[in-house]
């Protein structure tokens, strides 16, 4: 995970070499559960929570999320992905290409649409995303929830659901993977 | 997951004149269009079928032969990328003042174009073109030629039915010896490791076939019960300025695919067609609507085959400017 933030960078490929453990399995696990918590208590309830995981690191997180809820509540919300490579603002000056097809599960119109993604970092895939998510009807609130914000911020964009923050480097490299989470850089 | 960015030869596509430009691996840079397309045709399904992926970027048509759909399709492919679109018909143009292609070509750029789509009656008249130009030239079909895109949504709709395209047989039947189409289709067909026959006449097959990794066959009828795809041919009668045929009728009584031999073929086999069809000659009028039949789908994909590449030549990136993103 972290995929894109690490296609992206330049050079473009590389090899991820971690640094730091930041979070391991169990406290992934723990965060997960406490920002499944969250979301049912800041929307009382899941009855029109819509989660979107974004292509490619926030997909396996909002799965992860989706089971949290459906163990804590017992319901099976919606859940659904999107890909914003069509959306972003960097198209023509770096390669651009979707990972995968978007699926979004239902008519977005009056629901709280969740987007899940793995690293908040500058904002720009966020800010993407909400152009892409009105395309798919008009919600009646997007929230955003993430496993690790690092800060760097270029748009006015703020989560709504943290994992952990970590403050970083602007040349580090994080990593999020099933084992945990890792500090690193990228080498040729 | 990254298998497309890290792809080596990803932003080197700067024109698309031929199936063979698509790299040395053919197969791959199809493989490519074609996963793109999932996308596009994900964006087609969409209550607003648009993004703004191509937003800023004008997109020139310059079709000195008549077309509908293939002008029709890049001009809808275009728009849902949020692109500009200018049309250019060679009838209403200063060409018909005596105007040369050079200095025709020299006056679209001026106003500041990124891509030129090329219709023209003479082969390699989009090769001359991707010489002057700076933007990216897409061939949209060049006398006997080739017509990529054609030949693109052609794999798309098949990979669409039958998963792949790998031990397919496939014929293609008709005017080959004047047909871009087929000329495209075999190159891209044959990449993605289906068997091809071409089927014809003698008089309508190219005068060599030396390199041309097909069969060939002039009886139709005995092709018919192995066959998974059946792609007929235009008779193009535009074309047609010897006698190489005795009549369009016996041409329809040994090559048309009238009800009875349709009945022949497999009932998986698909049976596709280029248009703008001639009902009553290669393909039977009942026949062109039989469940089968994926000429529709052919052009509804023709869209969104034609927003890939696009998104390909235009939106892939120039330039290693781009700035880390989370």
């Amino acid at each position: 995970m972290a995929e894109r933030e690490r296609r992206l960078a330049p050079p473009y490929g590389g090899v991820f070499v971690p640094r730091t453990r930041v979070m391991g399995a169990d406290d992934l696990k723990r965060a997960t559960k406490r920002m499944a918590h969250e979301i049912i208590e800041r929307n009382h309830g899941l009855d029109e929570v819509v989660l979107i995981g974004l292509q490619t690191g926030g997909v396996p997180l909002a799965a992860r999320l989706h089971q949290q809820l459906e163990a804590i509540e017992g319901v099976d919300v919606p859940i659904g992905t999107l890909d914003v490579a069509f959306y972003r603002d960097d198209i023509g000056l770096r390669p651009v290409l979707p990972e995968a097809v978007t699926d979004i599960p239902c008519d977005l119109q009056g629901r709280i649409v969740v987007l899940v993604d793995d690293v908040l970092f500058t904002g720009r895939t966020i800010r993407a995303a909400l152009d892409a998510l009105s395309d798919h009807g008009r919600a009646k609130a997007v929230q955003l929830a993430v496993m690790v914000d690092r800060g760097h911020r270029e748009l006015p964009i703020r989560p709504d659901f943290v994992g952990k923050n970590l403050p970083t480097r602007r040349d580090e490299v994080v990593d999020v993977n099933v084992d945990g989470v890792d500090l690193g850089e990228m080498r040729r | 997951m990254s298998r497309l960015v890290t792809n080596p030869r990803h932003g080197e596509l700067r024109n698309l004149l031929s199936i063979a430009d698509l790299g040395p691996d053919v197969a791959a840079g199809i493989g490519e269009v074609m996963t793109l397309t999932d996308s596009f045709v994900e964006v087609s399904e969409r209550t607003i079928p648009k993004v703004p992926a191509l937003r800023g970027r004008t997109v020139v048509s310059l079709f000195f032969e008549d077309s509908t759909r293939t002008r029709l399709s890049f001009e809808t492919a275009a728009k849902r990328l949020s692109a500009d679109t200018m049309n250019f018909s060679v009838s209403t143009s200063s060409v018909k003042k005596g105007e040369s292609l050079r200095d025709t070509i020299e006056t679209i750029e001026a106003m500041g174009v990124d891509a030129i789509v090329v219709r023209h009656s003479s082969a390699g008249v989009p090769l001359q073109i991707a010489r002057w130009a700076q933007s990216a030239v897409i061939n949209a079909g060049d006398g006997w030629h080739e017509h990529p895109t054609q030949a693109l949504l052609d794999c798309y709709t098949i990979r669409q039915r039958f998963g792949d395209l790998a031990g397919r047989r496939i014929a293609i039947v008709g005017d080959i010896r004047h047909s871009r189409v087929a000329r495209s289709d075999v190159a891209a067909f044959t990449a993605l490791g289906a068997e091809v026959t071409l089927v014809a006449p003698p008089t309508l097959l190219p005068p060599s076939l030396e390199g041309w990794p097909v069969k060939v066959s002039h009886d139709l009828d005995e092709m018919l019960p192995e066959l998974d795809v059946c792609y007929l041919l235009r008779m193009q009668r535009e074309r047609m300025t010897e006698a190489l045929i005795p009549s369009l009728r016996e041409y329809v009584a040994r090559y048309g695919l009238d009800a009875a031999r349709a009945d022949r073929l497999p009932e998986h086999a698909l049976i596709m067609h280029p248009g703008p069809m001639n009902r009553g000659v290669e393909i039977n009028a009942e026949v062109a609507d039989r469940p089968n039949t994926v000429i529709i789908d052919q052009v509804r994909n023709g869209v969104a085959v034609r927003m890939a590449v696009l998104f390909l030549l235009l939106g892939s990136g120039t330039g290693w400017g781009g700035e880390v993103e989370g």
